[in-house]
């Protein structure tokens, strides 16, 4: 027979046991249980983007997806990126560039931007890619397609272009 | 959300007949669930029962129904050999989406008529013989053909419409064993039984997309939405077309949102075989296509923007 649930997840490195209800998403349990308020409910539909976290390598939606599905997984949030004092790239040239207003939608950019820089190094190609079967440019065209998956209600557009951008470049020329 | 038991699949077999509702990446049934439009008693994940490769089959290609869109659409032969594919599956949601989409929940994806999904409307999808509150109520991404009296929702997809263009097929197990459906016949029209959405039988599980021999031409998805990308469409077009010596040599077609499965016309894509690309013949085509369109009133400008789309991809892939 098939197994019943539990679920074991390292989330920014430490080990957590879920167990109870089945009807939690990540989000609320990475919120509410571990209190790592820095993940973000927007829509909790899948719509905005603000909760978005690392899983595996990859960023995904933590609103549209049960805690108890992720036994094994390693789970990064914002808090796990980097803390006031020891930044990462991207959220020092988030600082740097005011790429945002009231904040709410920051940490599920940041996150979403830092593994949007790994798909474009493992060469993934996107809807702004002239033919699918080129190597993506690091662009700005390609960027704001990319991560049209965060929505910000400030509009803080233009700057948060400018410090992934900016991360980007300067990971170019080292 | 209503409490469900939850249990995880560790192989295939599991999965076959079983009485419990699947869940692969959770994208659509999650939201649902959110709702209280899907109120499963049972969730059976099937995450971790494999089927997640894709290989090299003859001429053709077999991906595993639980490979990501996100794998699929940056495959190294996908991109080369079926681009429409990656194409489709790219302008389709947002990367954190089809980083947990899977190739058999997307085919499954319902509707996004507003009134089935706010969960009390008189709907004949979620609750048959309740009536359709679209039908003089909102319908502006609703259908243009193949509407029925009882439901007149579209099938809001972009992955299969490439699928169907392409002319791909869906391996299933169910119990009765392993069948293969054209793309093309999966989906089904909604006739007086709207709530089921394509041919699944009960407990039977897609297991695999195959995509024929690669039809080369050139290949694309123009997708026609509200904003430039996150956005469903309102009418979509997939179209690959070879030429030979100025006139197309052949062309498979395939239209998005404007009906309650991929559209597909046979009848269109063989006469603009032989032919000289022109605005003329773009338009004849699209006469045909449309020769039984229906707007339902919100929705009456997407037989025009069809007809543009149509003319528009043509041009583009004719090389006009
Ligand atoms: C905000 C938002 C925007 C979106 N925009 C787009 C868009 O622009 N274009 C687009 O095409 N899609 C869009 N989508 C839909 C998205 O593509 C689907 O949610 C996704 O593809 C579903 O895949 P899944 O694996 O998450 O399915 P799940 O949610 O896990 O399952 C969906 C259904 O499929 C069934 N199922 C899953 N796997 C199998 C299987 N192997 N065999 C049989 N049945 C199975 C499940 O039982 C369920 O009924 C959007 C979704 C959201 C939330
Ligand atoms: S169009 Fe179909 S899905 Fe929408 S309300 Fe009518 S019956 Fe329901
Ligand atoms: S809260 Fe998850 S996408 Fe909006
Ligand atoms: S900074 Fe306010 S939503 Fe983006």
């Amino acid at each position: 027979m098939a197994q019943r649930p539990a679920a074991r997840l390292t989330v920014n490195g430490q080990s957590h046991e879920i167990s109870g209800d089945p009807r939690r998403s990540l989000l609320d349990v990475l919120r509410l249980d571990l209190g790592l308020t820095g993940t973000k409910k927007g829509c909790d539909h899948g719509q905005c983007g603000a909760c978005t976290v690392i899983v595996n390598g990859r960023r995904i939606n933590s609103c549209l997806t049960l805690a108890v599905m992720h036994d094994g997984d390693e789970v990064t949030t914002i808090e796990g990126l980097g803390q006031p004092d020891a930044l990462s790239a991207l959220q020092a040239a988030f600082v740097a560039h005011d790429g945002f207003q009231c904040g709410y939608c920051t940490p599920g950019q940041i996150c979403s931007a830092t593994a949007m820089i790994e798909e474009i190094r493992a060469g993934w190609p996107s809807a702004a890619t002239a033919d699918p079967a080129d190597k993506p440019a690091i662009a700005d065209a390609e960027i704001r397609e990319r991560m049209s998956g965060n929505l910000c209600r400030c509009g803080a557009y233009d700057n948060i272009l400018a410090a992934i951008r900016d991360a980007m470049d300067a990971e170019a020329a080292q | 959300m209503k409490a469900f038991d939850y249990t995880r699949a560790d192989d295939l077999s599991q999965a076959v007949g079983s009485p419990a509702m699947l869940i692969a990446g959770g994208t659509n049934l999650l939201d649902l669930m959110k709702l209280e439009v899907a109120t499963p008693d049972a969730l059976l994940d099937i995450n971790r029962i494999g089927l997640r490769d894709i290989a090299r089959e003859g001429a053709g290609l077999r991906i595993g129904a639980l490979v990501s869109n996100s794998d699929c659409a940056a495959h190294p032969r996908i991109r080369a050999d079926w681009p429409l594919l990656s194409r489709a599956i790219l302008a389709g949601a947002s990367p954190q989406l089809r980083n947990k989409a899977t190739m058999g929940g997307n085919l499954c994806q319902r509707t996004r008529c507003g009134y089935f999904m706010d969960g009390h409307s008189p709907c004949n999808k979620r609750e048959p013989g309740t009536g359709c509150a679209a039908q003089g109520g909102v319908n502006r991404n609703h259908a243009i053909l193949g509407a029925s009296d009882a439901c007149i929702a579209t099938y809001p997809g972009d992955m299969a419409v490439a699928l169907s263009a392409l002319r791909a097929t869906v391996e299933t197990e169910g119990p009765d064993g392993v069948r293969e459906i054209a793309m093309r016949d999966f989906h089904r029209l909604p006739k007086d039984d709207p709530s089921r959405d394509n041919v699944l039988k009960p407990g039977e599980v897609i297991t695999a997309i195959r995509l024929p021999a690669p039809f080369g031409g050139r290949q694309l998805y123009r997708k026609v939405r509200d904003r430039a990308s996150y956005a469903f469409a309102l009418v979509s077009v997939a179209a690959a077309i070879r030429m030979d010596a100025g006139r197309i040599d052949a062309a498979q077609l395939a239209f998005g949102s404007i009906a309650h499965k991929p559209w597909t016309d046979e009848r269109v894509e063989k006469m603009l075989v032989g032919e000289r690309p022109s605005a003329a013949l773009f338009d004849k085509a699209a006469d045909l296509l449309l020769e039984d369109a229906q707007g339902q009133g919100d929705n009456d400008f997407k037989i025009l923007l069809t007809r543009r789309t149509l003319a528009a991809a043509l041009a583009e892939a004719t090389g006009e």
